[in-house]
Parts: structure tokens; C-alpha cells; sequence
């Protein structure tokens, strides 16, 4: 298991968080209760299992609903 | 392409606002209805194009977010042709968001410059023995890592050879540079302001001071209250709602116009953006002042404290005992002191240290026949002479005469606060010392300040002489004292008051609180960036000027009222417009949507106000302190 922290450029609306909760949750591999959407730190923190996904799956799923990746870090959970 | 359109998302916002000065320009400018319309529609098309795919979006992972009823309200509006509604309500949207996101980053910068601060890389040393610049992600525990002036120290670590001076306001909010030498601990986010050293790497990453700080910080600007949970669980429902609303005027009345405007109106927009605001604002103007808060939770609470339970030793006073008043009653002195430093040398007590430090340097004897006896003293033979160091018991014990002079003495010292040492040689009493800890400066005055803030009950609790606790409360104005008290006597007595209903914070150093700290409804730990204090308590006050308690109470106040504003003003424009559409017949899309844009600002611009706060009567403080 491994554990992300993405930055994302400055999110504005929360129900960006909404979106980005969702779109995350729903991939395979992803630890669904891990998934937290910090609205004023502007990040994602998430657990995901490398066998099934890649942190680069996760951040097309978010920079495709138009929020782009500043930078992520990926640690041995 | 989605991607693109939405990257251009500025510019476009840009276009539209000219497009529709162009269509306005010919109407009225030239008389030409079809420029008007053409410019409107084009403006429409584009400008609705970024807010549609985010509604799509949205739609895809079934968020029914605020794009989708703007979009499906633009779309309406142009199938009616209304053209000048469907352009503007567009426009203003996008123009919207982009204040928005200007706006919040200024409210989110405290923190942000907070987090700046942080190291990013570190010279380390490699098989060779050389050093080179590596990412501070990949220094591990154990590196040698060498830092030169100007630099940020990249680790918490031990110093290992070269010595400088460190400005440490990072993590202790003291800007005076600290000297540090081999063996010197360094924390990470401090700067060497000269000198070069290499150091040993005990922790890196998050497990550090400043790691553990920016973690909390970052956690807590996030966190969420009762009130905001709900607010979230309400807007997942409400958006949907309006929808439904939207479409229910449709079929009873048929008016395309009046349902699309319902969707307009029905925007939560400053509802679910009043409190994170308020929120990160505060949280961020603590930050800068050496005043950690855990969340909006927090400051709900501690606005609301009754009581503020204080430890004594550490946190009202300085916690370094020292001799504060002595008297003299033989003639030798100068012998007596030395055999005092002598018998005191041998012990590790507290006060022995006072007492050594204020002899100062003298001649020491040998020393035998030490005898430590519990609850009373020591009884020693010091060059030949029977020499006893403790307290009154002790004297007693050893048959010391007492006299008339002597009581009043010990009553006087005593009721000044003073812990005493008495030294007797040979069964007569030689020296009288009072020692007492000191006071913290400003104290007195800013536990003044946290009454006028409304705190009903200022209350010590401390494991001293009920004597010495009376003494320190007098003199500070404190409500309540209770002395004699172990640790779990001082979470009794929370509780106890928690019972009584009331709330309860509890200030301590941390490092034998930390029952009281956890069980407090708000834990203040103080002047230390201590690991225990950072994870049990609420708030953590960065270094030990008192003025920070205050400072924190204050703001939480201000940013609890600065939270129900937003709360206020949100929910007030939603009934105020929905009422407006009802009752009077000015009311459309475009008056919904400026007034919509205009109320996220306004709740943006009051959470800003909590960034600049600061307590009003701070330099009335800062004299008093002084005289």
C-alpha cells in the first residue's frame, strides 16, 4: 500500500471537493476511506495499492476534471 | 480539448467581457440590433463552454455542483432568446470564480508562507566523504549533512563539529539567535545566521519540530466543525433541491424565465465557502503569531471557555527557581556558605541549585555522614561541624532554637511566596534563604486581558505549598488556588468542572500534563514544540510570552463571531432574493447572479478582516510589563 499526498493548484470552489472526492474514490486500487480532499491546503491525500493503480492514474483522473497537478509525493504506507 | 478550453479559462472570461461592451456599443452606440445579438451569442457560447464540461464533469461522478444549474439556466435563457441574460449571467459567473480564487489565496497566504518556510534540499554526505545537494526527501535518519550561513537547517539533528548561531523564531517565535556547538540539538526550518556546521540527521521529513507544526497547521485549516459538517451534508441535498424547485415552477407555470431564474437564485455559492474562509483566515493569523489552533472545532470551543485552569511551574512562572530573599543571623558568613555549597553540591533538589547559584563561588569541604532525611532536609558533618540544610520540621527535629525575631521572619518569607531553606551548624541557626520562582513579565496583565475577554474563573493548580500557590494567586488576581495537587489530583478537578457544565481549558508545559492537556475541552500547551504537547493538546502556543494565550483567545472569538457572520449573510441573501422573486418584479438572472458574486466576495473581504487582527490594548500591555 502506498500513501499520496498531491498538491493541487489553489482550489475556489468547494464543490470542486465533491468532484475530486468522487472521481478518486472511484478508481481501482484506490483505499476508498483514505481518500481526504483538503480544500484550503489545496491537497488530496489518499492510500492506493501500486499493484492495481499508479499515482499517474491518479492524477490524470484529477487533472481531467480540470485541476491541475502541482506535485506529488508518494511514500511506503 | 476540455482541458485546453478549460486552461484558457481566464481569457475567455476576457473575451466575453468584450464581446458584451461590443453588442451593448452597437444597440445603443449604432442602432444595429444584430451586432448586439451576434456579440451576445458568441459571448454566451464561449463563455458557457468552460462551465459546461465542469458540469459534465461533475454529472459524470453524479455531483449535481453549482455548473450544472448555471449551465442549464444559460441554456434555457438562450432558447428563449434572451440573449443579454444568458451572456451576462455567464460572464459574471466566470468573472466570479476568478475573484474567488484571487481572493482565497490571499486569505490562505499565512499559511501558505508557513509552509514556504520549509527546507528543500541538503547538502549530504556521500561514500566519498563529499558533499552534495540532495532533495531533503531523500535524507534519512543518521546522515551527515553539512550546513554553511544563510542556510536553513534541512533535519532535526545533533550538531557535529563547527559551531554557529541559529535564529530559531521558526519553531520558538524568539528571534535572538541561539549559539550552538558540538553536541547542540538543531531543528529543521531554522537558519544558521553565521558559522558552518555539520550535523547528524535524528529525524527528517514530518517527524520534525517544523514538519510536525506544518502538519498540524495544514490539517487544521481543513478540519471541520459540527456546524460545517452539517452545512456540507445540507449543500449535497440543496443543489439537487433546486433543481427540482427549477423544474417544478416549470410545470405548474409553464415560464421558462421564472424556472431558470429559481436555478440562478438557488446558487449556495457564499454558503459553502462562508466558513472554510473564516476558517483559514484565523487558523492563518494564528500561525504568523506563534499561536497554533487545531481546527475549527477549536475555536468554537475555546471561544466559548469558562475557566482557565494554569499549571504553575512553567507557565505563570519561569520555572528556574532562585534565591529571592535570605537573611543572615552569625557572624562567619563567608565560612557558613561554603559549608552549605558543600552539603547542597551533593544534592540534585531543585532549590539546591538555587541555593548554589546564588553562593556563587566559595570554598568547599569535605563532606560525610550524609544523611538525607524525607520531607525535611540534610543533616551532614562538613569539616568536623554538624551542618543541617532543610525546612522548619527539620530545624525542629534538630532541637534549633527558634526565636521571637526568627518566626516573623519565616512568616514573612513565607507569605512572599517563598519556598524556605534553613541552615543550621552545630544547632544554631546561621542563614534563613527565601526561594521562589519567578513570575513570567506581563503575566499580571494579560490575565486582566483574558477576563475583560469574559473568562469567568482563573484558577492554579500546582503540586507547591498551598502557601506558596496563595502567595502567586494573590499577587496575579486569580480566582481560585489549590496547592498539594499530583497530576491526576489537577484531572480530578477538570472533571469535576466539566461536570458543573462548564468549559474548561487547561494551560500547561506539557511535559507532566498531558492528562489534563487530553481531558481539557480545550488543552493549551505552552512554550514548547514538545511532540506529546503538539499531538494532545488544541493549542499550542510556540514559545512562553503569555501575551500569545491571549492573543489566542481573542482570535478564536473573532473568528467564531467572523464564522456565524458568513453563515448569516449567506443564508440572508438566498431569502432575501427567493423573496425578492416573489414579491416584486425587478428581480432576474443577471440581479440573482451579481448579487450571488457579490455576496462570495463580501464573505471572502469579512474573513480577510481576521488576518489583520491583533488585540487592540497590546501596547498598553507591552508599558505595563515594562513598569
Amino acid at each position: 500500500m502506498q500513501k499520496a499526498t498531491i498538491q493541487l493548484e489553489t482550489l475556489s470552489c468547494p464543490s470542486c471537493l465533491q468532484k475530486i472526492d468522487s472521481a478518486v474514490k472511484g478508481l481501482d486500487g484506490v483505499e476508498k476511506d483514505s481518500v481526504k480532499v483538503m480544500f484550503n491546503a489545496s491537497k488530496v491525500k489518499v492510500n492506493f495499492d501500486e499493484a492495481v493503480t499508479t499515482i499517474e492514474n491518479i492524477e490524470n483522473a484529477i487533472e481531467n476534471l480540470g485541476y491541475p497537478v502541482v506535485k506529488s509525493k508518494v511514500k511506503v504506507a | 480539448m476540455q482541458r485546453a478550453i478549460l486552461d484558457m479559462k481566464n481569457l475567455i472570461t476576457l473575451i466575453s467581457a468584450t464581446l458584451i461592451i461590443l453588442g451593448f456599443y452597437g444597440r445603443f452606440g449604432l442602432g444595429n440590433m444584430f451586432v448586439f445579438d451576434l456579440s451576445l451569442i458568441i459571448a454566451t457560447v464561449i463563455g458557457i463552454a468552460p462551465i459546461a464540461i465542469q458540469a459534465y464533469q461533475a454529472l459524470k461522478v453524479k455531483v449535481i455542483s453549482i455548473d450544472v444549474l448555471v449551465t442549464i439556466a444559460v441554456i434555457g435563457a438562450l432558447l428563449i432568446q434572451n440573449y443579454e441574460e444568458s451572456a451576462i449571467v455567464t460572464f459574471l459567473f466566470l468573472f466570479g470564480s476568478y475573484l474567488e480564487q484571487r481572493t482565497l489565496k490571499r486569505t490562505r497566504s499565512a499559511i501558505k508562507e508557513l509552509t514556504e518556510m520549509a527546507p528543500e534540499s541538503a547538502l549530504k554526505q556521500n561514500a566519498a566523504g563529499e558533499f552534495e545537494e540532495v532533495d531533503v526527501d531523500d535524507v534519512d535518519e543518521g546522515d551527515v549533512l553539512l550546513v554553511k550561513t544563510g542556510a536553513k537547517i534541512p533535519v532535526d539533528g545533533t550538531v557535529l563539529t563547527g559551531e554557529g548561531h541559529i535564529n530559531e523564531a521558526s519553531i520558538t517565535g524568539e528571534s535572538v539567535p541561539v549559539s550552538k556547538m558540538n553536541g547542540s540539538e538543531v531543528f529543521a526550518g531554522t537558519i544558521l545566521e553565521n558559522g558552518t556546521i555539520q550535523i547528524k540527521a535524528d529525524r527528517v521529513g514530518e517527524d520534525t519540530t517544523f514538519g510536525q507544526i506544518i502538519e498540524l497547521v495544514e490539517e487544521a485549516q481543513d478540519s471541520k466543525s459540527e456546524a460545517e459538517r452539517f452545512i456540507d451534508r445540507f449543500s449535497k441535498y440543496y443543489t439537487p433541491a433546486v433543481l427540482v424547485l427549477g423544474v417544478i415552477v416549470w410545470l405548474f407555470t409553464n415560464n421558462v424565465e421564472l424556472a431558470i431564474t429559481v436555478l440562478v437564485l438557488g446558487c449556495p455559492g457564499a454558503l459553502v465557502i462562508g466558513v472554510p474562509v473564516s476558517n483559514v483566515a484565523g487558523i492563518g493569523n494564528g500561525a504568523r503569531n506563534g499561536v497554533l489552533l487545531k481546527g475549527s472545532e477549536v475555536i468554537n470551543d475555546f471561544s466559548k471557555v469558562d475557566t482557565i485552569l494554569f499549571d504553575k511551574t512553567g507557565t505563570l512562572t519561569i520555572g528556574n527557581p532562585e534565591v529571592a530573599e535570605k537573611k543572615f543571623y552569625g557572624d562567619d558568613m563567608d565560612e557558613v556558605l561554603g559549608y552549605l555549597a558543600s552539603v547542597e553540591r551533593e544534592s540534585d533538589h531543585p532549590l539546591a541549585k538555587a541555593v548554589l547559584q546564588d553562593i556563587g563561588p566559595t570554598t568547599f569541604s569535605d563532606v560525610d555522614e550524609t544523611e538525607v532525611v524525607k520531607g525535611g532536609g540534610i543533616i551532614a558533618k562538613v569539616a568536623g561541624r554538624r551542618v543541617a540544610v532543610g525546612n522548619v520540621a527539620l530545624m525542629e527535629k534538630e532541637n534549633v532554637e527558634l526565636n521571637e525575631t526568627v518566626r516573623k521572619d519565616l512568616k514573612r518569607f513565607e507569605k512572599n511566596g517563598n519556598s524556605l531553606v534553613l541552615t543550621a551548624v552545630d544547632g544554631v541557626l546561621q542563614v534563613l534563604m527565601g526561594i521562589r520562582d519567578q513570575i513570567r513579565p506581563g503575566v499580571k496583565a494579560e490575565l486582566q486581558n483574558l477576563k475583560k475577554l469574559g473568562v469567568k474563573n482563573l484558577v492554579v493548580l500546582s503540586g507547591d505549598n498551598q502557601g506558596t500557590v496563595d502567595a502567586v494567586a494573590s499577587e496575579l488576581g486569580l480566582t481560585e488556588a489549590y496547592g498539594h495537587m499530583l497530576p491526576e489530583d489537577k484531572s480530578a478537578h477538570l472533571e469535576k468542572l466539566q461536570s458543573e457544565g462548564q468549559i474548561v481549558a487547561f494551560v500547561g508545559d506539557g511535559v507532566n500534563d498531558s492528562p489534563s492537556l487530553a481531558l481539557a475541552d480545550i488543552g493549551i500547551a505552552m512554550g514548547t514544540g514538545t511532540d506529546v504537547a503538539i499531538e494532545t493538546s488544541d493549542v499550542v502556543l510556540v514559545n512562553s510570552d503569555f501575551s500569545r494565550l491571549t492573543h489566542a483567545l481573542g482570535l478564536t472569538k473573532v473568528t467564531a463571531r467572523n464564522m456565524k457572520q458568513n453563515i448569516t449573510i449567506a443564508v440572508g441573501v438566498v431569502l432575501i432574493l427567493l423573496a425578492a422573486l416573489l414579491f416584486s418584479n425587478w428581480m432576474n438572472m443577471t440581479i440573482g447572479m451579481l448579487v450571488h458574486e457579490l455576496s462570495i466576495l463580501v464573505v471572502i473581504f469579512n474573513a480577510m478582516r481576521l488576518m489583520i487582527y491583533r488585540r487592540r490594548n497590546r501596547n498598553v500591555n507591552a508599558n505595563a510589563t515594562v513598569g
